[in-house]
């Protein structure tokens, strides 16, 4: 029993949860270790909702060790956790637009995921409520002469997601910014209740499209945990082989991308090549380019074809060659540093505060990467480094890309090695005839995907929550951009690469 | 630096070279997509990308338009900042009903002529989102659609294709 188990003795253990345990506790448990969370002695990885139920995912870095906390709230209320610790308020926010439920103490009572345009409140609660009147949204306030306000958004200039900024700058020196997402919302956990397994995972799959696998792995993990199902070894490589290639495929993209936002066109050209490469190859492998729909609770949908496993050798052999150009590119090029060095810093222990999983929190010295702190399968079989600095800014995180593009490129070689040619890809997913509960960790391009599932007897989803890493990413670039000037905005912006269609669900 | 620069040069192009059938296949309607938008449009055809809730798939499939392979400026197509210098609308994702009036705040700001394209299966009729409380569930509910391009999501062929179609079509 780990040692974070043991101090929860007075909670109810639920021996459906699997493969951590699940702890229902009371009022003080729930406080104490939300104040264990807001002392840092733990990390908080989730905190969702349920019918008259909250539940919150809690990592111990030390041991490691990973527990869900429940506090069941049959008057529709519970102690906020983001009272003591802040990343969890958007958590927080969220709960109460969905379930209706009421963070007692709450600092920010804000609707968050709610924007006032359903035609329902509360649309997962036992009894979704007609809309009620509410006042226009405020925004944050900075005071001081000669301030001056830039909303951005949701349209942005690019092609990219939608979301506003609302800036408050003296000058061009951005003084602080507020973040207002949601747009995107989907409704995709009210989508989940009651569907079959197979409709689930589509929706899982579409949560963030650049991390399709990721989340597929992740909703996939936690139905075969609850289910008590173990994937066919030869599903287990394929499935790891293709979480590095999209892992590969965005951070090519994104390393691209940045160089692109300070008018570095040339490193983006060259990485835009190569990840057009990655999904050719996944594409002739798996017939998708971003394989989405591959990774399936049970196995893998598709068999891999013999041309994709030549392509990927081919494209293996030759980025061998021209990204170590490209890396000697960017490290030489100093009108390009001197955009990125110094820029959009974020601070160890903010890092470390919001649990800020991905490049995000490997840049400011967290070293928390699922593939090697969890050790899910097949990564424990494999020999991989975790990539740490502890800069903090725009560089940074380009390195710790570039530093992870090589360990992947190494890894993809490891698996094709090891990975089965023959053999069954998957099993059916059979229902229990009991109700049944699994909770999965997966480490995606961008951090750690946290996927929990409830099924009932017919092995329907009854609850489904997917937390993208962006929760504890969005917040920090808030931080991040304090200070530095309005115009390397997009350039932050890009080292994070948060996920608005993750984040909104 | 100036290695990669002459490597390139002598090179050629990536696009002309790539052997793969869908490659070439790119490359004819890519040709063709530049006889006609030089034909109607004068050589310029500007093109504003709206996210309407989609999962960002579209959005990969639609960059990966400008990379070095389908090469879509070559044709002056291009993608501009502002719905003001655009002629058309490229729609994705199943219209959340958070997104519903910037999308129809954005279509009201392009100036006529102007044309719509609905790009994935979420934008023609809220695919795998429809029915939920939260999405509209189609771009036609809300601005007139020119033409759906299909695809979870597209690929760049097909967003090639699609943007010669309408092309073709547009009086």
């Amino acid at each position: 029993m780990s040692v974070l188990l043991e101090s929860l003795g007075a909670g109810r253990v639920v021996e459906a949860h699997k493969p951590v345990p699940r702890v229902v506790v009371d009022d003080d448990l729930w406080r104490s270790v939300a104040s264990r969370i807001g002392a840092s002695e733990l990390t908080l990885l989730g905190l969702w909702g349920d019918i008259a139920a909250v539940h919150m995912a809690v990592l111990d870095e030390s041991e490691p060790s990973v527990v869900v906390v429940t506090r069941q709230c049959p008057h529709g209320r519970f102690p906020s956790v983001g009272k003591v610790h802040p990343p969890a308020i958007r958590l927080e926010r969220a709960i109460r637009d969905l379930f209706g439920l009421e963070p007692d103490g709450l600092p920010d009572p804000r609707p968050w995921l709610d924007h006032g345009r359903w035609d329902v409140e509360s649309p997962l609660a036992p009894r979704p409520q007609r809309p009620s009147e509410r006042a226009p949204t405020r925004f944050l306030t900075a005071e001081g002469d000669g301030l001056h306000q830039i909303p951005v958004g949701p349209v942005h200039a690019g092609i990219i997601e939608p979301g506003h900024f609302r800036f408050t700058a003296n000058g061009e020196a951005v003084v602080r910014l507020e973040e207002r997402l949601g747009y995107t919302h989907k409704g995709i956990e009210w989508l989940m209740q009651d569907a079959p397994i197979e409709r689930a995972a589509r929706l899982a799959a579409r949560t963030s499209g650049d991390s399709t696998v990721a989340t597929s792995l992740a909703f996939a993990r936690a139905v075969e945990a609850a289910l008590g199902i173990d994937v066919p070894p030869r599903a287990v490589w394929l499935r790891a082989l293709m979480a590095e290639l999209e892992r590969l495929a965005n951070h090519f993209g994104d390393i691209g991308a940045i160089c692109n936002d300070a008018a570095f066109a040339l490193m983006h050209a060259h990485c835009g090549v190569l990840r057009e490469n990655v999904l050719r190859a996944s594409d002739a492998l798996l017939g998708h380019r971003l394989m989405m729909d591959r990774v399936v609770p049970g196995g893998v949908a598709v068999e891999p074809t013999l041309a994709g496993f030549a392509q990927l050798e081919d494209f293996l052999s030759a980025t061998e060659k021209t990204f170590p150009r490209l890396v000697e590119l960017y490290d030489n090029t100093a009108s390009l540093q001197d955009r990125t060095v110094g820029t959009g810093i974020v601070a160890p222990a903010l890092a470390s505060q919001f649990g800020c999983g991905g490049y995000v929190g490997r840049a400011s010295d967290r070293s928390f990467d699922a593939r090697r702190t969890l050790a899910y399968p097949p990564y424990g079989e494999l020999s991989f480094e975790v990539p740490v600095l502890d800069e903090g800014d725009v560089n940074a995180r380009v390195w710790i890309r570039i530093r992870e593009v090589e360990q992947s490129l190494s890894l993809v070689h490891q698996i094709l090695e090891r990975l089965p040619r023959h053999g069954a890809l998957s099993v059916p997913c059979v229902a229990t005839g009991k109700t049944c509960e699994g909770l999965a960790i997966v480490e995606g391009f961008r951090g750690d995907v946290l996927a929990s599932v409830r099924l009932d007897r017919h092995a329907h989803v009854e609850r489904c929550h997917l937390r993208d890493p962006s929760w504890f990413q969005w917040p920090v670039l808030e931080a991040a951009i304090e200070s530095n000037i309005v115009a390397d905005f997009p350039l932050c912006n890009k080292s994070f690469n948060c996920s608005y269609s993750g984040h909104d669900l | 630096m100036r290695n990669i620069l002459l490597q390139s040069l002598l090179r050629g192009p990536l696009t002309e070279r790539h052997p793969a059938t869908d490659a070439t296949a790119a490359a004819e309607l890519a040709e063709a997509l530049g006889r006609s938008a030089r034909n109607r449009l004068g050589r310029s055809l500007a093109i504003r990308e709206v996210d309407a809730g989609s999962c960002n798939g579209c959005e990969l499939e639609i960059h990966a338009l400008g990379n070095a392979y389908y090469d879509l400026e070559r044709f002056g197509l291009r993608f501009v900042a502002s719905p003001r210098h655009a002629d058309v609308l490229l729609v994705t994702g199943p219209v959340t009903r958070n997104m519903r009036d910037a999308l129809w705040r954005t279509y009201q700001a392009v100036p006529a002529p102007k044309w719509v394209i609905a790009a994935g299966d979420c934008a023609r009729d809220g695919g795998c989102f429809s029915g939920s409380y939260a999405c509209v569930g189609g771009v036609a509910e809300v601005i007139p659609v020119d033409l759906h391009i299909a695809g979870c999501p597209p690929t760049p062929t097909a967003l090639l294709q699609g943007l010669l179609a309408l092309l073709e079509s547009a009086h």
